[in-house]
Order: structure tokens, then C-alpha cells, then sequence
């Protein structure tokens, strides 16, 4: 069947399933939206307002349905645009393809407008990557790359194509096969060797990560943690792959996690690490960390064993995999002292509740609130700052895919876009963003996203008027020189809401709380609730960063 | 200790490859002492050798991470004594009379060959062991060496066995 470039990359997509994209047009990519435009009863494409937000659309996408996330954009501006969300998706793990048109072969390398080398720019921040010159590469590198994307542990992988080749006719035969990157083989030695490092252990931990989500090995954790008879800990990204209201849940392990995570880290003698790379936003002092523990670390990336720390033994391989295999080999243990000794921390630690006046707003009574009204099922996306720490602390994840966050890259502006993804993949669920001034101020025009396609979003920002996240370290480290990160920006959120066609709350008094939410949650179109709350609250605890839980701060005296 | 290691890194012949493999080894921080790349008996694939500084644990962090890149299909930690290093040397002397047969008989006892004279130059071909290559240039310092090209280490393990039946961390 002869077929151009364009129609081409169509039928990949259409190979794989996919049936929404998000993107940007222009120039060099006209001709795929020309072929997009034949097939817009298969494919829902969303225009975003900026590529940026098409990239972490994608990303949500992906990480609220586990299936890839596609996200296309034109050459020059509109694939640089695309660096920071494939950026956020590589240090995150998650699979997306992004597929780029560059000028024609011709034009290329000759300093072309809007040309770039896409490719080269998204080498260390893609699994792999592509540029195709030929037509009748097409379709074999669309098919490697969705391959390559879910494969292993996930990752984005962008396909630059040259505007000659997608007018290019070839020769297109749908595919029976499609390439595959099978699972590596999880060493029975391996696994016999990490269970007698399980019968050894009097105090073990388990330490959780995304990897647990990616895999989807929640249900085999969950059997494995009482199995082992042993706490649990998540990081950031780990939240949601065990259930917070399980008794042996620790809550949150790293900078701002809870007490009871970092002192279990601290006095275990056995910490199992799955699927999870010891950042150093977990670790802190990586020489310090867990040194009473032989640590054995289960990851599916081989070069993830050793690099932060060092362990005494690991399995390489899928968690789900891995887990099933110990859970089959290992007998019942009980560990009633070191759990009472961790219920103890858990009791003697929890997390501050605010320090604010009678009538203010601590971020955590609007968390909880939330929580209570939608049940907690719902999936929620953050930006990156004080608000992304606290909805990590206090919302009590239980299931997994439901938290959407910047982890690794931390990327302010991030949670709009992600929550778009996330509502268009998972219609049936109720979508909350929560946000910070600042971060909603990065991608705000994401907002005219939501109305235009209808994507009944909420979007809740903490608004401090500050970059909190920033001044909590200047109060800390700085001696409180405020350096530009007091804004005191004039944004009247409810009004900017409505021009954009969405609607706008504000929260202004702690008894607005619950009637806003209320209201916010029970309009059918995208939704801004402007949140008033203290620009001098502080996200506690922290461990001071390359710190041990020694330095832990439980208190910042103003 | 930051001892010398030889990777043997078997990659797809495509463009592009190259830097895919030296820009993981500057963005993670770990020293290329040098590198060489040319096609293997397979068209498709060709041999990158890299001579990499570091301890232990830069060692066995870089292999992983080469191993990663799609393109890279083995990666080969060649231990000095059970494979062949080899590296060519160029180098343009100047060659006064009184010096030219004290150059080439010094090229003689290394067996180096010499390939160009000119009137007041001369330039000789080397191979061996860089130990071999560095002797060679410091007994040639003192006639005065107007230019060096060295191609870096290439590398093949002793015996019948080759990078294909290697595990990917062997």
C-alpha cells in the first residue's frame, strides 16, 4: 500500500492504539497534520497553548493510564519547547514518544528557519532517539520507539523527522509483529541469596519506589510487606504503589518525609530497596544513610545498582517479577518489636499541623478537606515546591497512578498540563491539580487547554505570594534574605479564571474551605480555586540537604 | 586508585553513535584517556575502544550506563594481560644532517618505519603498546618534534572468543 511519510506515522500510531496526541503545529510538521486531519475521527489531537504543556500532557497521560503518552510538535521553537516536559519524563520514567518534524533534508544543517538539532539537544535526556531522512524508515522507528519507550524501565524517545520525508511516498505493509524488548531474566541465585538476607533480618524496611508503580507490583508489595512483616516506606514517586492506610505504611522517605521513614531508615538492619535509585533528595548523606542496614536493592536498570549507594546484594529485573518470586520462597515473619518500636516514632512524630491563627488556612486542613469530599479517589498532579511537599505528606495516596508529580527534575509548571493528560486519559476520574502561585504563573495558559477541549480540571493553588519553597531555604540557609522570591503579584485568579472561560473560587478564611471545595468539585468545566495562605509556612520536617536524620529540622523559629 | 581501563564497546555503525557514547562519558563526569572507532568484519557494527581513568566504581558505573544506550550492544572490559593493545604513532622530527641516521637508526631498534624525509624533516610510523609509543617520543625530543598524531588504543582479547559472545557487563 503506497502511503506518504505523514500517513505513515498516522498508521504507527494507529498500530499501537494510540488515540489521543497532544501538540503544536507549523511548518515543517504540516504535512502530518494534514494527515491527522483525515483521521480525526481515530485520533483526538490536543492543542495545547505552548508545547511545553503538550510534553507534560503527554506525560500524564502516560502516567495516569501506563500506556504511552504521544506528544508532536514542529521544528525549531516547537521541539526546544519540548525539552523541559521530555526532561521531566525521562527523570521520572515515564514513556512517552515525541515526534518532531525538522526542515527538509535539503535545508538541513545549513542553519534553516526554524531548524534544529533536536536530536542532539535530546540526547541525554531521551532513552534513545532518532533522526529519519528515509521514507521508508518510517514506520520500523515509530514501532522501535513505542517499543523502547515501555520497555525496561520507561522512558521517553523522540523521532525527529526531515518535512521531504513525510511528502515521500513508500510502500507501507501494516505490521504483524511489532519489535520487543523482553524483560531481563530475573537470577534464581540472586533470589535465594535475598532470601536468606530476609530471614537474617530482625528489623528490615522495605523502601519503595516509582518502580513499584511502573511495574505494577502494588498488589505484590502490599502481599510482600505483610508477608515480611515489615514497614514501608515511599518515595516521592513511590506514593500511591502502597496503601497509606496500611498500618505498616511509614509514609514518605527523603528531605520532607516523615519521622518515622527517616528514623526506620536509620535503625534498620536490612533496607529493600524496589524500584527506586536512593536521589539525593532521599539519601541526603549517602554515607550516612541506612548504615546499619545491608542494603539490597531491586531495580529493573542495571546501572541504577551502586551508583548512589552502595548495596550488599541486588536483583536485577521487573519488580513484579522479583516480588512474586520472594514472596513464593519466603516463610511468614513477625517483627512485632521493631513495628511497636515504629509505631512509637509514627505516634511521637506526626506531621505539624499548622501554626497559623484561628481563621487561616494551613495547606493541610485544605488537603484533608479535599480528601474527605472526593473520598480520596481522585487522581491529583502538583507543581514543584512547598504546595507539591505537602500534598505528598498529607494526602493519603492508597492506590497507584494517582499521584502525578515532578520528581526528579522538579519542574515548576508542570501540574497543569500533567493534570490535563491525566483527566483525558482518565475521564471517569475526578482530576485535581494543586499548585503554587509561582509554579501556575510558569504555564497558566494551559488553562485556555482545559476549556477549549473541555477538560473539567480543578486546579487549587496555594497562593502564598511567595516562592516558599525558595524563601523556606533563604529563612534557613540565607538568613532570611529574601532574594526575589517575594512576589506580591497583583494576579486576581477568580477573574483571570473567567477570562479564559473557566471558573475562579477563592479561599480567603478557613471556614471558605469546605463550601469552595464543595462547589469546585461539583462544576462540570475546568475550575481555579485561589487558595490565601501564609507566606511564612514552612514544610516541615526537613533534612537539610547532603544531611543524616541528625540535622533533622523539626521547627523554624521565625 | 585511579588506574587505566581498556572498554571495548561494540556499537551499531550509525551516525550520530559516536557522541551519543563520549557525551555520556562528559555529562557523567568520567575521563576519556583517549578513543578510537572504526567498522568491525560486520559492516553493521562497529568497535569503539576507550581508554577510561577512574576507580572501580567509575568503572563498573560507566559500563552500565554505555551498556544502556540502545545503540551499544556489548560492552568489554579487556584485562591487560589477555588481550592485545596496540596504538599508532605518526611523528615529524626535525632531521638535520648530523641527526637523520641517529633518528632512523632509533626508529630501527623500536621497529618503527620511517615513511616521509624531507630536507630538514622526517616523520615515522609506530605501533605498540602506549608505553612503547611514549618511550619512542621522549627519545626523539631531543632532535626536536615539529608534530605528534597518536590514534589512541584499539584492542582485541587473545584467543578465539570475540565481543559478540560476551555478556553485556562481562
Amino acid at each position: 500500500m503506497q502511503k506518504t511519510g505523514a500517513q505513515i506515522v498516522i498508521e504507527c500510531l494507529l498500530e499501537q492504539k494510540v488515540d489521543t496526541i497532544f501538540g503544536f503545529p507549523g511548518g515543517s510538521i504540516l504535512n502530518i497534520y494534514d494527515a491527522l486531519y483525515h483521521n480525526r475521527d481515530k485520533i483526538r489531537h490536543i492543542i495545547t497553548a505552548h508545547e511545553q504543556g503538550a510534553a507534560h500532557a503527554a506525560d500524564g497521560y502516560a502516567r495516569a493510564t501506563g500506556r504511552t503518552g504521544v506528544v508532536i510538535a514542529t521544528s525549531g521553537p516547537g521541539a526546544t519547547n519540548l525539552v523541559t516536559g521530555i526532561a521531566t519524563a525521562y527523570m521520572d520514567s515515564s514513556p512517552i514518544v515525541a515526534i518532531t518534524c525538522n526542515v527538509t533534508l535539503a535545508l538541513l544543517g545549513r542553519d534553516s528557519f526554524q531548524e534544529v538539532d533536536i536530536a542532539g539537544i535530546t540526547m541525554p535526556i531521551t532513552k534513545h532517539n532518532y533522526i529519519v531522512k528515509d521514507v521508508n524508515a518510517i514506520a520500523g522507528v515509530i514501532r522501535e520507539a513505542f517499543a523502547i519507550a515501555r520497555s525496561g524501565r520507561p522512558g521517553p524517545v523522540l523521532v525527529d523527522i526531515t518535512k521531504d520525508i513525510t511528502a515521500a511516498v513508500a510502500d507501507y505493509t501494516p505490521a504483524k509483529q511489532f519489535p520487543e524488548f523482553p524483560m531481563p531474566h530475573v537470577s534464581e541465585k540472586a533470589v535465594a541469596k535475598a532470601l536468606e538476607m530476609l530471614g537474617e533480618s530482625k528489623r528490615p524496611l522495605i523502601y519503595a519506589g516509582g518502580g513499584i508503580v511502573s511495574s505494577g507490583a502494588s498488589e505484590e508489595l502490599i502481599c510482600f510487606a505483610s508477608k515480611l512483616h515489615s514497614p514501608v516506606a515511599c518515595s516521592l514517586l513511590g506514593l500511591g504503589g502502597f496503601p497509606a492506610d496500611d498500618p505498616l505504611f511509614t509514609g514518605m522517605i527523603g528531605m520532607h518525609g516523615t519521622v518515622a521513614s527517616a528514623r526506620a531508615a536509620n535503625e534498620c538492619d536490612l533496607l529493600i530497596a524496589i524500584g527506586t535509585r536512593f536521589s539525593d533528595r532521599v539519601a541526603g548523606n549517602r554515607k550516612k544513610f541506612a548504615q546499619k542496614a545491608k542494603i539490597l536493592h531491586i531495580d529493573i536498570d542495571a546501572a541504577e545498582i551502586d551508583k548512589n549507594v552502595l548495596s550488599h546484594h541486588h536483583i536485577i529485573g521487573d519488580a513484579k517479577q522479583i516480588l512474586s518470586a520472594l514472596i513464593r520462597g519466603m516463610p511468614e515473619y513477625r517483627h512485632d518489636e521493631w513495628l511497636a518500636q515504629i509505631d512509637e516514632w509514627k505516634q511521637k512524630h506526626p506531621l505539624p499541623s499548622g501554626k497559623g491563627g484561628a481563621g487561616e488556612v494551613h495547606p493541610s486542613y485544605v488537603l484533608e478537606q479535599l480528601y474527605r469530599l472526593t473520598g480520596g479517589d481522585a487522581i491529583i498532579t502538583t507543581d514543584v515546591g512547598q504546595h507539591q511537599m505537602w500534598t505528598a505528606q498529607y494526602w493519603k495516596f492508597q492506590k497507584p497512578r494517582t499521584f502525578i508529580t515532578s520528581g526528579g527534575l522538579g519542574t515548576m509548571g508542570f501540574g497543569l498540563g500533567a493534570s490535563i493528560g491525566a483527566k483525558v486519559g482518565c475521564p471517569d476520574k475526578k482530576v485535581v491539580c494543586i499548585s503554587g502561585d509561582g509554579s501556575f504563573h510558569m504555564n497558566m495558559g494551559e488553562l485556555t487547554t482545559a476549556v477549549m477541549h473541555d477538560i473539567p480540571v480543578v486546579d487549587i493553588i496555594m497562593d502564598n505570594r511567595v516562592l516558599g519553597m525558595v524563601r523556606q531555604w533563604q529563612r534557613l540557609f540565607y538568613n532570611k534574605r529574601f532574594s526575589c522570591t517575594t512576589l506580591d503579584r497583583k494576579t486576581d485568579y477568580v477573574k483571570l479564571a473567567e477570562a479564559f472561560g473557566a471558573t475562579g473560587f477563592r479561599i480567603a478564611k478557613k471556614s471558605d474551605v469546605v463550601p469552595v471545595l464543595e462547589k469546585a468539585l461539583a462544576c462540570s468545566g475546568p475550575v481555579v480555586v485561589d487558595c490565601v495562605i501564609s507566606p511564612d509556612e514552612n514544610v516541615l520536617p526537613m533534612i537539610p540537604p547532603g544531611a543524616s536524620i541528625d540535622e533533622i529540622i523539626h521547627e523554624i523559629c521565625e | 586508585m585511579q588506574d587505566k581501563h581498556v572498554l571495548s564497546v561494540f556499537v551499531v555503525n550509525h551516525p550520530g553513535v559516536l557522541s551519543r557514547v563520549s557525551g555520556l562519558f562528559s555529562r557523567r563526569g568520567f575521563n576519556i584517556n583517549s578513543l578510537s572507532v572504526g567498522e568491525t568484519e560486520d559492516p553493521e557494527f562497529s568497535r569503539i575502544t576507550i581508554v577510561v581513568e577512574g576507580d572501580n566504581y567509575a568503572l563498573e558505573q560507566i559500563t552500565r550506563q554505555l551498556a544502556k544506550l540502545f545503540d551499544v550492544k556489548r560492552v568489554t572490559q579487556f584485562k591487560p594481560d589477555a588481550s592485545v593493545c596496540r596504538e599508532l604513532l605518526l611523528i615529524k622530527v626535525k632531521s638535520a644532517p648530523e641527526h637523520r641516521s641517529l633518528i632512523i637508526e632509533a626508529a630501527n631498534i623500536f621497529r618503527a618505519k620511517t615513511v616521509d624525509l624531507g630536507a630538514d624533516s622526517i616523520i615515522i610510523e609506530l605501533t605498540g603498546e602506549s608505553s612503547k609509543i611514549d618511550a619512542f617520543i621522549d627519545l626523539m625530543r631531543p632532535y626536536g618534534i615539529l608534530e605528534i598524531a597518536r590514534t589512541g588504543l584499539t584492542a582485541l582479547e587473545r584467543g578465539s572468543k570475540s565481543i559478540k559472545n560476551h555478556n553485556i557487563d562481562g
